[in-house]
Formats: structure tokens, sequence, C-alpha cells
């Protein structure tokens, strides 16, 4: 093969070069755009939601309609809205911060992508034949007894959707294991890439429980099977607790990586290595080992014993001890520094009252025994939308602006961006600090309503004001973006002053990344070398040819064919002749890995002469 | 500076608005008022969690502060490259230690309540009063055990005495929840039957709601524990052993709606201690504080129920149009006049708001 990379860049070859790349800086392109859509798409429905609960005995939608609403909307602002644009910026930036030119599987990441999609696409298409209604929780038997196919759609998108995740995080995980460049030893990798490390780590082990309870949710409820139906000596616990084991776990695979991404910016922005750097890689590690350890604390109220509820309670606390340490080396990391209040570090500034507020809340719902008087309840609410909000969202704004440079070429607009911070920000206070003493005075999480003169009118009032702030604030991050691309003012690869590999390559990078690996001395890569007076890195190879993956539309006709045959599979409970589109979407699957194996793709090279010329980009 | 004073103004409105609301929400639904042992109980343990958060909270705030003010970059100072400190072992043995000693300090308070909480073994003696409590989608059944009596939505306890609760549920599951005696437990189908305890200091009307999503009129399961002095319990337990279901109503229209009732309803409700549980008990009706849990009980509302329940409780299993509405009406008269016993939720005094 020779170097030709698509030339023509008419609409038609833009779009067959998305569907077919595997190139991981156009994949995170794709993550990015398909989480931002489903970021708003669940944004939407969270202000149904508090346009619901605007006044006492609303009837702005029915009770149904609203079960259906708040299990969309936790199901996808966690799986197809906060892992994907993850994903997005684990692609965007750990190839290029450990100073590799690919990740390990190319072919895999593509295929984890479109896996992805395509189950975020069944679970929304559900909205045309009623959604699922059992919360996102999607506790049984509600969920087994639910009437419909929306519990069915939740079961088949997750499934595929969850399956690419966890081929992503083995990608990563072998990535980074394999694929640093010279001298980047464990204790010289920049903490997004160790926090992405983990949080591969705990995909590896966390999806797999999830994959479990979802098939056994699927044979119940397609096949006839019983294992959470007591009549037939089942036990609803069962998937209680595989939901959790998973679901503790996810809460920590979304929160390390926006951890990862402020450590990278207070230290950029302050102009000083990251304070505790060995301790901070110790307490993310120690925080991935105790997500595991911790599950049943969501159950509590369930009748686990006054045992298990102390042992779960104390190990749950524990994890408020690596947390902590992480704040207060932020704070050092500060202390003494040059800070920069730029976006991106307004956004991680404010992280950090949030998220202790978050924090805190959670050591108080681990205090087992208060949990009876917070569990399921706007407290509970109120927490983890100040964990993940205050949290995760506040991470992907703060490392979009701090990595969009790297991504797109373009700075964003600081002004809109700190007016997008300002809005979000008062809003989501506004919104969420209220809840928690709406949960105190007595408000059931999951409420389509509440009487009048039970006392939480006003509260509800506030929060759902709050929520339309949040709103707006959105709406001008995304005029922020157009605005940005129609102006199209180039940056340079290296805007913020920044201290690892990436900031040493062009914005954005030539699809090879570097065009010679690097040699890494020391902790943040790049700024040793400035500090010896030196432009970029020094390379640790002689300039050669590279060798690159071809694309490939395969992993789009995988996921497809799971696709068509997810259908099937969701409808033959009503008639055998569905089955049909099982055999022709397997077909597909099967036929495309059949090809997959037997067909030698040995990719390509890019030529050492063209790359003196500079082509290649 | 003009961003952080933003900051510090909305930190200090949320604070006001923090004292402000604490007074607030209604008396007899709220955590923050407890008027039983458990809720008092979950009450400190709150309070000295939210201590030692707020300590932690102000600690974080001031460093943060400080550090925010002092370092910001300042004008001319853009060249200028810090001392690139690795870090502090000192320090950082203080912010692990610390912690882990704050931390102690909240789990022995919490181990403590939760083996209390969960302490109910003495609902087997002899005179303890236990209570089998049965969620389902969208009402809640009680039965007394070994008194043989059932009902359902309002729960009659004595003050002063711990009344034990056996939980379960009949289809999916749902969480049993009075914030202001007690705290919440799951009921779970099948055998995993949860055990409690309410222990109420005062006499009044509680509100009690189901706090695990159980269907589309999840937030429409509404009960109340009504807590009278034991004696008035004594008094009630009396009059529900001695209730008649075949009693004669006084009005012509309620003698019509008894047979209405007993040709259409009885398959399902029940009046006196039994029936099959599918269908809430309605003995007492007459004294109930709501109908369905949610609507003033009036006769309007009533007749409005019994025609069309999926109306006001979306996905309830009582079927519609049973009934015409004239039946309805006559039904209506039936069951408000079950009054049998004298200790309504009125004798549970001043803290009966409704």
């Amino acid at each position: 093969m020779s170097t030709a990379v698509a030339q023509n860049r008419g609409l038609g070859a833009a779009i067959w070069d998305y569907l077919t790349t595997v190139d991981h800086k156009k994949i995170a392109h794709l993550y990015l755009v398909s989480g931002g859509l489903f970021f708003l798409i669940g944004g939407l429905e969270a202000m149904i939601i508090r346009i619901q609960l605007m006044e006492p005995s609303n009837n702005f939608i029915s009770a149904g309609l609203y079960n259906e609403m708040i299990t969309m909307h936790g199901t996808t602002m966690i799986f197809l809205a906060a892992m994907p644009i993850i994903f997005a910026l684990m692609n965007a930036v750990v190839p290029l911060q450990i100073g590799a030119r690919d990740v390990a599987f190319p072919f895999l990441n593509s295929l984890g992508f479109w896996l992805f999609l395509f189950g975020g696409l069944i679970l929304n298409i559900s909205w045309f034949t009623g959604a699922p209604d059992a919360g996102w929780t999607n506790y049984a038997p509600l969920s087994t007894t639910s009437p419909g196919h929306g519990v069915d759609y939740y079961v088949m998108g997750l499934q595929i959707s969850g399956a690419g995740t966890l081929i992503g995080g083995i990608n990563f995980l072998v990535t980074i294991v394999n694929m640093r460049a010279p001298g980047m030893t464990y204790m010289r990798m920049p903490l997004f890439t160790w926090t992405v490390f983990v949080t591969s780590t705990l995909i590896l082990f966390a999806f797999p429980a999830l994959t479990v309870g979802l098939f056994l949710m699927m044979f119940d409820r397609m096949f006839g099977s019983a294992f959470f139906d007591v009549a037939l000596g089942g036990n609803a616990m069962i998937w209680e607790h595989l939901f959790w084991i998973f679901g503790h776990p996810e809460v920590y695979i979304l929160i390390l990586p926006a951890f990862g991404a402020f450590s990278e910016i207070f230290s950029t922005f302050s102009k000083k290595r990251l304070f505790g750097y060995s301790a901070m890689v110790f307490a993310t590690v120690l925080i991935g080992f105790l997500a595991f350890m911790v599950w049943a604390h969501h159950m509590f109220t369930v009748g686990m014993g006054p045992i298990a509820n102390s042992i779960f309670a104390v190990a749950t606390m524990a994890i408020a001890v690596p947390t902590g340490i992480k704040i207060f080396n932020w704070l050092f990391t500060m202390w003494g520094g040059n800070i920069r209040m730029t976006t991106a570090m307004l956004w991680s500034i404010a992280f950090i009252p949030t998220f202790t507020i978050g924090g805190m809340t959670g050591v108080m719902l681990a205090a087992a025994a208060a949990d009876y008087q917070y569990h399921d309840t706007y407290f509970v609410v109120a927490h983890f939308h100040y964990v993940i909000v205050g949290g995760l969202v506040f991470g992907i704004f703060a490392a979009l602006h701090y990595w969009w440079p790297k991504m797109f070429g373009q700075v964003l607009s600081e002004g809109l961006g700190k007016l997008t911070f300002w809005l979000f920000f008062i809003g989501f206070h506004l919104t969420f600090f209220i809840q928690h003493f709406l949960g105190l005075i007595g408000m059931p999480r999951r409420y389509w309503t509440y009487q009048e003169g039970q006392g939480l009118e006003l509260g509800n009032m506030i929060s759902t004001v709050g929520a339309f702030l949040m709103a707006i604030g959105t709406l001008v991050f995304l005029y922020n973006i157009v605005q940005t691309a129609v102006k199209g003012e180039k940056v340079s690869g290296d805007p913020w002053d920044g201290r690892t590999l990436e900031w040493a390559i062009p914005s954005p990078p030539p699809h090879y990344n570097f065009k010679q690996t690097p040699l890494v001395r020391g902790l943040d890569a790049l700024w040793v070398e400035k500090m010896e007076g030196k432009n970029g890195m020094t390379p640790a190879e002689p300039l050669g040819d590279i060798h690159m993956p071809n694309n490939s539309i395969l992993p789009f006709l995988m996921s497809l064919g799971l696709f068509i045959a997810g259908f099937g599979f969701i409808y033959q409970v009503d008639n055998k002749m569905w089955l049909i589109l099982v055999f022709i979407g397997m077909g597909i699957t099967l036929g495309s890995m059949l090809t997959r194996s037997v067909k030698d793709d040995l990719g390509h090279h890019i030529h050492k002469e063209d790359l003196e010329k500079g082509a290649g980009e | 500076m003009r961003g952080w004073m933003g900051k510090f103004r909305s930190l200090i409105l949320f604070g006001a608005l923090t004292l402000f609301l604490s007074g607030c929400g209604v008396e007899n639904m709220t955590a923050l008022k407890p008027e039983g042992y458990g809720a008092n109980l979950l009450f400190d343990l709150m309070m000295i969690s939210i201590a030692i958060m707020l300590f932690v909270f102000i600690i974080v705030m001031a460093i943060y502060t400080f550090v925010l003010i002092r370092y910001r970059q300042k004008k001319g100072q853009e060249d200028y490259i810090p001392k690139q400190t690795e870090g502090n072992k000192a320090l950082e043995m203080i912010w692990t230690v610390i912690p882990i000693i704050l931390l102690l300090v909240l789990a022995v308070p919490t181990v403590q309540a939760t083996f209390d909480l969960a302490d109910t073994g003495a609902k087997n003696d002899e005179d303890a009063i236990t209570i089998e409590v049965t969620g389902n989608q969208y009402w809640w059944h009680f039965n007394y055990k070994g008194q043989e009596i059932t009902t359902s939505q309002d729960l009659y306890i004595p003050t002063g005495e711990r009344v034990y609760l056996d939980l379960k549920s009949s289809d999916v599951i749902h969480s049993f929840w009075v914030p202001s005696i007690a705290g919440k437990m799951d009921t779970n189908p099948g055998e995993n039957v949860n055990s409690m305890y309410l222990e109420a200091f005062e006499e009044g009307v509680y509100w009690g709601q189901c706090a695990e999503l159980c269907g589309p009129s999840h937030s429409l399961m509404d009960f109340k524990v009504i807590a009278v002095s034991p004696e008035e319990f004594d008094q009630w337990v009396k009059d529900m052993q001695n209730v008649d279901p075949e009693a004669e109503p006084k009005t012509a229209s309620a003698k019509e709606g008894q047979e209405l009732f007993n040709n259409n309803c009885m398959s399902c409700h029940a009046i006196g201690s039994g029936g099959a549980g599918i269908a809430p008990n309605l003995t007492n009706f007459g004294n109930r504080t709501m109908i369905a849990g949610i609507l003033e009980p009036t006769k309007e509302n009533l007749v409005n129920w019994i025609v069309n329940p999926d109306e006001i409780k979306p996905g309830n299993q009582m079927p519609a149009n049973l009934v015409s509405e004239e039946e309805a009406s006559k039904i209506a008269d039936y069951l408000l006049q079950l009054k049998h016993s004298e200790v309504t939720p009125d004798s549970a005094g001043d803290n009966n708001q409704k």
C-alpha cells in the first residue's frame, strides 16, 4: 500500500472515511459527537422531569411516561453520554500522552465505538415503541413484569453497548501496558493516563457482571427462564447484587478519568508539577480497588442484616481517605504556583468545593443506619448529581476546553467558555443543593408528583429554575463550538505551555502522531525538555518508515448485524417470524468476523521520504 | 477577584437557604424533626456526620481560598516559573491519618445504630405487637399478628411502645418509609421477610411513603401511621376485633350499597379480619385519613375513585367501570359509614394535620 490518505474531501468521502476509520483521533471525534448528542437527549429528558415537578400535582406528562423519562435519563447519561465522552478523551489523549503512534488494537477500537453507537440507537428507538420504565437500575421484578418491550430494549441496547465498552477498556489496558515510549516508566506516566489505566481495569472486571445480569434478564423476559421470579424459585435480589457489583465500580470508571484530567489542568495552569504524584497514583489505584468492595452500600435497606451493613458501611467510608488525599494534593499543586484562570482551570477550581460536598454527603450516606433515612430520597439524587455532575461533567467541560485545541486545532472562545461556566455552575447548585433538603423533609426519589401541602413546593420550584440555567449554559457551549469552527483560527501545537507529550506535536496531530518516537526522560516529559531550553522532544529513534493500520468497514458491519439481530430477539416473543431478523443480523456479524479472520490485512507504510516532505498529514 | 466574590456570595446564599429550609417541611413528614425512637437515633447520627464533614469542608475551603487569592497570576508574572515541589511526606501523612481518625469517630456510632435498629428479637415475646406489612401496587396491607385484625393504609400503633413489623411484598419491591418515626425498609417479594420496629414518642398522624420505584403510581402509594395513647390503642384493638362485617347500615342508600358491595367488590376486598388480601381491607373505612392514600375523604372523591380508579392511580389493579356511577354512589354511602372504632385519627391529638 502507498501513503494514500483520502485526498478527495467530498462529503461522501468524509463520511466513508469516518465509517471505516481506525485512527484513534477520528474515533475520538465519533465518540464525542455521538456522546454529545446523547447528552443533549438526556438533558432534554431531565428538563421534562424538572418541568413535571415544578408544581404539586402537575400533569405535564403522565405517570407512565414519567417513569420512562427517569429511566432513560439515567441510562442515557451514564451509558450513552458520560461513558462515550470519557472514551472520546481517552482516544484523543492517551496514545499521545504515552508517545504512541496508535492504540494497541485499532480495529477493536473502531468496533467498540460502533457497538456503543448501535446499542445507544436501540435504546433510543424504544421511544417510538414504549421506552423502559423500571428505573436505570432496572430492579426485578418490576423490570421482569414490566409490560411491553421497553425493558427488552434496555437489555439489548445495554448488552450491545456494554460489549463495546468492554472491548474499548481492554484495548486501552493493552495500549498503556505495551505502547509507552522509551523511558516512560509507570511512574513517569501522566496522571490522566494513570487514571485511564485504572478505569480500563475496572471496566475489565465490572462490565462482565453487567453482561451476566443482562443475560439473565434477557432469558427471563424473552425465553421464559425464572432467575428473578420468586414464584418459580428465583430470587429478585440476584439482580440487585449483579447490577451494583457492576454499578458501583461504574461510577469510579466515570470519575477517575475526570480526576486525571483535573490533575493535568491544575498542574499546567499552576505551572507546577503535580504535588504528591506518587501518592496520587497510589490513591487512584486504591480507589479503584475499593470501588469493588462496597457495592452493597446501595442496598442498606434491602435487609442484609446489621453485620453486612456495618462491613459495607466502614468499607465505603474508607474511600473518603484516598479521595481526600487527592483533594489536598490538588490544593497543594496550586499552592506556591502561578495560577492562570483559563476556562479549563475555572471548571477545575469549581470542581473542588462541589466534589467535596458530594464526597461529604457520600460519607453521610455510608453511615448505614442513617441511610435508612436518606436511601431512595432526593438526598441521594442530590448526592450523586454533586458527584457525577460536579465531578464528571465539570471534568468533561474542563477537559474539552483544555484538549480542544489538540483535538481540533482551534481554541474555544474563552469568553463564551466563562459564560457557559457561570450559567452552568450557578444553575447546577440551584438545582441540586436544595434537593438535599427535599430528601430530608420527605421527598422520595423517582416521584412523578407530590401532593400539595407536603412542604415540597418551593424546593422543587428552585430546582427547576436551576435546571433551566444549566440548559442555557449548555446551549452557550454549543454556540461556542459552532462559532469557533466557523472562525477557524488555527493554533500552535502547544497553546497552554503544556507539560506532557501531547503538546510536543502539532495540533491537530498528523495521523501517525509522532514522526519519531520521543525519548522520555522524566515526569512531565515535555516540561523536562523545555527546562533544558529545547523546543521539542529528543527522538528515541532515527526517522524511518511508519507502519499504520488500514481502514475497515467491518467493525461497522459487525455492529450493524447485532443491531438488526437485537430487534429480532426483542420481537420474537410476539411472533417467531422475527427470528428471521436474528438470522440476517447474526449472519452479517458472523460473516464479517469470518472475513476478518481469513483476509490478511497487513496495513500500510508511510515512507521516510514522504515524512521528510511533511506529507501524509 | 470578581469571580471569587461571586462564588462566595452564592455560598453565603446557600447557607442562608439551608437555615431557612431546615425549619421548613411538614412536621409529620420530615426526618429533621424526629418524633420516634428510630428517627431520633438517625437524626443524631446525621448530626454527628454533618459536624465532622463541615469541619473537613471548612479546612478545605480555607486552604482553597488562600491558595486562589495568594497564588493567582498577577500582571507581569506571566513568565514566572514557580519551584517544582515534588510533595511533602509529613503533610501527606497528616491528610491521610486525620481523615482515618475522623472516619473511626463516625464509624463507631454508625455500627452501634445499625445493630440497635436491627434488634427485633423481642418481637416474639408474648405481649409484643407484631404487624405483618405487605406492600402491594399501590397500597399497604397490615395484619396484626395474633390479634385477628386486618387493615390497610392506616396503621394504628400505641405511643411509647415498640411495635415490630415484618415486611414483605406481594408483587414488586416497595419500601416502607415513615420519615418522622423511623427510617425505611424494603419489602421484598418471596421469602425475604425484613423486620424493623416503630416507636413513636408522641401521638400524631405521621405520613408514610413508598420509597422504591414500583410502577406508575409509585408516588401515590402513601399511607399514615396513627400513633395513639396505649389506652386508646387497646380500645381500638377491641373495636376492631368486634367488627361485624354483616352489620346492617342505617340508611336505605347505604343498605343498597352494602348489597352492591357484597356482590361486586367482595371477591377482592374484605371487611373484618378475613379476606384474601389481594385488595385493601376496608374495615373502618369511614375513619380513614385519606381515600387511596391521597384523596380527601369526601363522597365525591370516593365515587370518582370507584368508577375510574386508573385516572387517579395509573396502573392499579382495580378494574374501571365495574359499577355505574349511581351504584358507586350507594357503595360510597355504605363505605363511608364504616366507622368501626371510636378511636379515629382525630384521637391522635394536636399533631394531626390531616
